[in-house]
């Protein structure tokens, strides 16, 4: 990584190593403004506040942001085009997932991003679950179909409430439901809040079939996880 | 610290993702330090613990403010925490000197006063966490420092002057499910801490840590390990991830130097999934503070299937039985029952209990052991349905009850006539992951009842209810506070009113309706001869749940009650 620029606005100090990854320090403005030295978080000045960032950067900070690119290889990259789906869990863990194994109608599945090229599965961060479920392709929007693998829909598995991960299905409306606060999407229609403290609708993955096999069209479409008041640990990512 | 080493200390904080901002601080001239002497005898003008005093009480005895005064309360000062979801933390005051802690952590010093800001700590969670309840119930102060526990599994040790970090310690991994939300609780130089995470697969424990360094001191779990007597109430490994979490302050007698904490529910839900008496879940468990050993314990109710978390403290309270005094132990369970048990310094026995709220599950008491024996068509089982009263949320949830010793009662936080419907299914332990294996839980109101939350006041020496305050169609999620002037404080509803009450008669005196709904625990200091009482208000987390489903259940729209952390602090005018 090389360090290319700093910006400072609003009392959010940006530290940006690469174009893909953005570390957002968020400090109280009069903190970082008068840059007094005050608090941990204020940066030093000149050269030796370019060797901070330039380290900042080159440890990765071990964040799933950290690298983005499409076919990025990493257990915690983010699921990029053409990547497998696996179960996440249970007997079956680490195996492709088939259309035929969602049954219509039943509860949401959760899986993992596997890398087509090298096998790995992208399970080193939790932001990187995912859940598939069938539901009528009748029923679904306009957008969520363009999406779809017929009937079949795939979404970020945090709740985008306080990050919780949507391990319920309400059978009588076909809706996940978050067991934490109760938040309900539809996966009809793009995940969108239909119930609960929820503030906005979970990343939506795009999916297509490869040899028969559910993999990933694109990138997370929307915020993954949920965000601090103050803090948008996740800005400008678009996960 | 130079500023190199302090740059060191940055990145590697960033890189576990944990920041920590102090503000622009004013800083404290001539912090009080808090000894143990202070918290066993606290001056009447402070507040220096989760619930004042190490009996539990909730109770002030400042009477500047009384029956006959009290409709004259005006707010004096307030300020936003800024930041959503439940705020519960009751302020505390150490000399004018005001500490609140809110969701996500953040932790406000204030001028008491005059609502100057003189520190700000704020905490930048790591992002994979989840924050299945985002609340904080308070620091705990002792020498010269504040502590709070966090939702990411840490105690932060922060000078209370200054609001710079002195330690900080890991307690648990976030990742396996664990979080913490009490107050810890200072005594004889530890700080002791409980743990959440009872719908996650954890074990449970208390924890004791060296006020000055941080380094752990015991460890002790609520559910026994291989060997350890009550093992053998878990099949198999289930004991492993059996819950019984802690997430209440507990409380402490000096004399028997014994601490009193309530445990939660076992995991999974369904007491099919682990059969036996599932030690130590939904019981008191008496520690030993200086080893940390358990020397005595009450399980309120055995294989729990019904999420009554009985992590509640049971309060410290002489009871008058046969003419007799009895140092007491009282819970006002979330399984609806009133329970008065009794200290001693070789375990805990059983007086008497009763329930408070509509209850359909237990039909018989052991009268030796208050042991408790069920309604097999109420105890809900894998692929088996069952109703129960009260709901999953509990007669009494966390909101804490309060004696005043000036009145002579016991005031109860109560939610009645809801009950719960759900059955049990298999569930795979996934480390972090719910681990709760039901269906989707429903709601129900007992036929022809008008009414959910309440205020009780009880006669504890009679057994007697002595009046109760009924709050129509809004539960009650409100701590109390009560006070010498024959008053007790209460938020607690949707409607956003803050209100006292007599005391003796439960009129409601006063009211002022704050900016969102109050499950904060007030509190009540005094400065200069001027009394204050004071309450966080700031709407979340499982009272909103629970009123969704009220609203719903009596036909009406969803109440709307907006978010946002605000301390309030009033006064009679003129003071």
């Amino acid at each position: 990584m090389t360090l290319r620029d700093t910006v400072m606005v609003q009392g959010v100090m940006a530290v940006q190593c690469t174009p893909e990854a953005t570390i957002i320090a968020r400090a109280t403005g009069a903190q970082v403004a008068d840059e007094q030295d005050k608090s941990p978080l204020a940066v030093p000045r000149s050269g030796e506040r370019r060797r901070v960032l330039r380290a900042l950067c080159a440890v990765g900070l071990a964040l799933p942001m950290a690298s983005r690119a499409q076919g990025a290889s990493g257990a915690a990259s983010p699921p990029a085009e053409n990547d497998q789906l696996v179960f996440a869990f249970g007997e079956r863990a680490g195996e492709a997932i088939a259309p035929d194994d969602l049954a219509l109608g039943t509860e949401q599945v959760f899986a993992y991003p596997m890398d087509p090229l090298t096998g790995e599965v992208r399970n080193g961060t939790r932001l990187n679950q995912i859940v598939l479920v069938h539901v009528d392709p009748a029923g679904l929007s306009e957008q969520t179909r363009a999406r779809a693998v017929d009937g079949i829909v795939a979404y970020s598995g945090v709740c985008t409430h306080t990050g919780c991960d949507i391990t319920d299905w309400d059978t009588s409306s076909n809706r996940f439901q978050c067991p934490c606060h109760e938040s309900q999407f539809d996966p009809s229609d793009g995940a969108r809040v239909v119930g609960g403290p929820a503030p906005w609708q979970l990343a939506a993955l795009p999916l297509k079939l490869v040899d028969g096999l559910l993999a990933v069209a694109g990138e997370f479409e929307g915020r993954v996880g949920f965000m601090q008041p103050g803090l948008d640990p996740l800005g400008g990512l678009g996960r | 610290m130079n500023d190199r080493s302090r740059l060191y200390s940055v990145l590697a904080a960033l890189v576990l993702g944990l920041v920590w901002i102090p503000g622009a601080s004013q800083g404290v001239a001539d912090y009080n330090p808090v000894t143990d002497e202070r918290l066993r005898n606290p001056e009447p003008e402070n507040w220096l613990m989760f619930r004042r005093s190490y009996d539990g009480w909730g109770y002030s005895p400042l009477d500047q403010i009384d029956t006959g005064n009290v409709a004259g309360l005006e707010p004096v000062w307030t300020v936003s925490t800024g930041m959503t979801e439940g705020h519960q933390a009751p302020p505390i005051v150490n000399d004018g000197v005001m500490y609140v802690t809110t969701p996500l952590n953040s932790v406000l010093a204030l001028d008491a006063a005059t609502g100057d800001t003189l520190w700000q700590y704020r905490r930048q969670m790591p992002f994979d966490i989840r924050l299945g309840h985002p609340t904080n119930r308070g620091v705990a102060l002792y020498g010269d420092k504040a502590y709070m526990s966090t939702s990411d599994t840490n105690v932060v040790a922060l000078d209370a002057a200054t609001g710079e970090v002195v330690w900080e310690t890991v307690v648990e991994d976030y990742n396996g499910g664990y979080y913490m939300t009490g107050a810890p609780l200072a005594v004889n130089g530890r700080i002791m801490v409980g743990v959440s995470g009872g719908e996650r697969g954890i074990r449970g424990f208390v924890a004791a840590l060296d006020s000055e360094t941080g380094e752990e001191i015991w460890k002790s779990y609520t559910i026994p390990g291989p060997g350890e007597f009550g093992n053998d109430t878990w099949p198999g490994d289930s004991w492993q991830t059996g819950g019984a979490p802690t997430w209440v302050t507990g409380t402490y007698d000096p004399d028997l130097n014994q601490t009193y904490w309530g445990t939660g529910n076992p995991g999974p839900w369904i007491g099919d999934a682990r059969p036996g008496d599932n030690l130590y879940t939904n019981s008191l468990v008496a520690f030993d503070v200086g080893s940390g050993e358990i020397t005595g314990y009450h399980q309120y109710h055995w294989n729990g299937s019904w999420d009554w978390d009985e992590v509640s403290a049971p309060v410290l309270i002489d009871i008058t039985r046969d003419g007799q005094t009895v140092p007491g132990l009282v819970h006002a369970g979330r399984n609806g029952y009133l329970w008065l048990l009794e200290r001693r310094s070789d375990g805990i026995g059983f007086i008497d209990a009763e329930p408070y709220v509509n209850h359909n599950v237990f039909t018989r008491l052991d009268p030796e052991t208050g042991r408790p024996e069920y309604d097999p068509e109420r105890k809900p089982g894998l692929g088996k349905s069952a109703t129960f009263c009260p709901s999953l949320h509990g007669g009494k949830n966390w909101p804490p009850a309060a004696y005043n010793p000036v009145t002579g009662l016991f005031y109860i936080p109560a939610n009645d006539n809801l009950c719960t419907t759900m059955a049990g299914e298999e569930v795979e332990y996934r480390r972090g992951q719910q681990f709760v294996g039901t269906d989707i839980r429903e709601t129900s109101l007992v036929e022809g009842a008008d009414h959910v939350g309440e205020l009780q006041a009880w006669n504890l020496d009679t057994g007697e209810r002595v009046w109760m305050h009924e709050f129509g169609e809004f539960s009650n999620w409100g701590p109390i506070l009560t006070t010498a002037g024959g008053l007790v404080f209460l938020g607690g509803t949707a409607d956003r009113w803050f209100r006292a009450f007599d005391g003796m008669t439960g009129e409601i005196l006063w009211q002022a309706r704050l900016n969102s709904g109050i499950t904060g625990v007030p509190s009540s200091f005094a400065i200069d001869g001027v009394q204050y009482i004071a309450v966080q208000s700031g709407w979340g987390v499982d009272a909103a749940g629970s009123q969704r489903r009220v609203d719903g259940l009596f036909g009406n729209p969803e109440t709307i009650v907006p978010q946002g952390g605000v301390v309030w602090v009033f006064a009679l005018p003129g003071q």
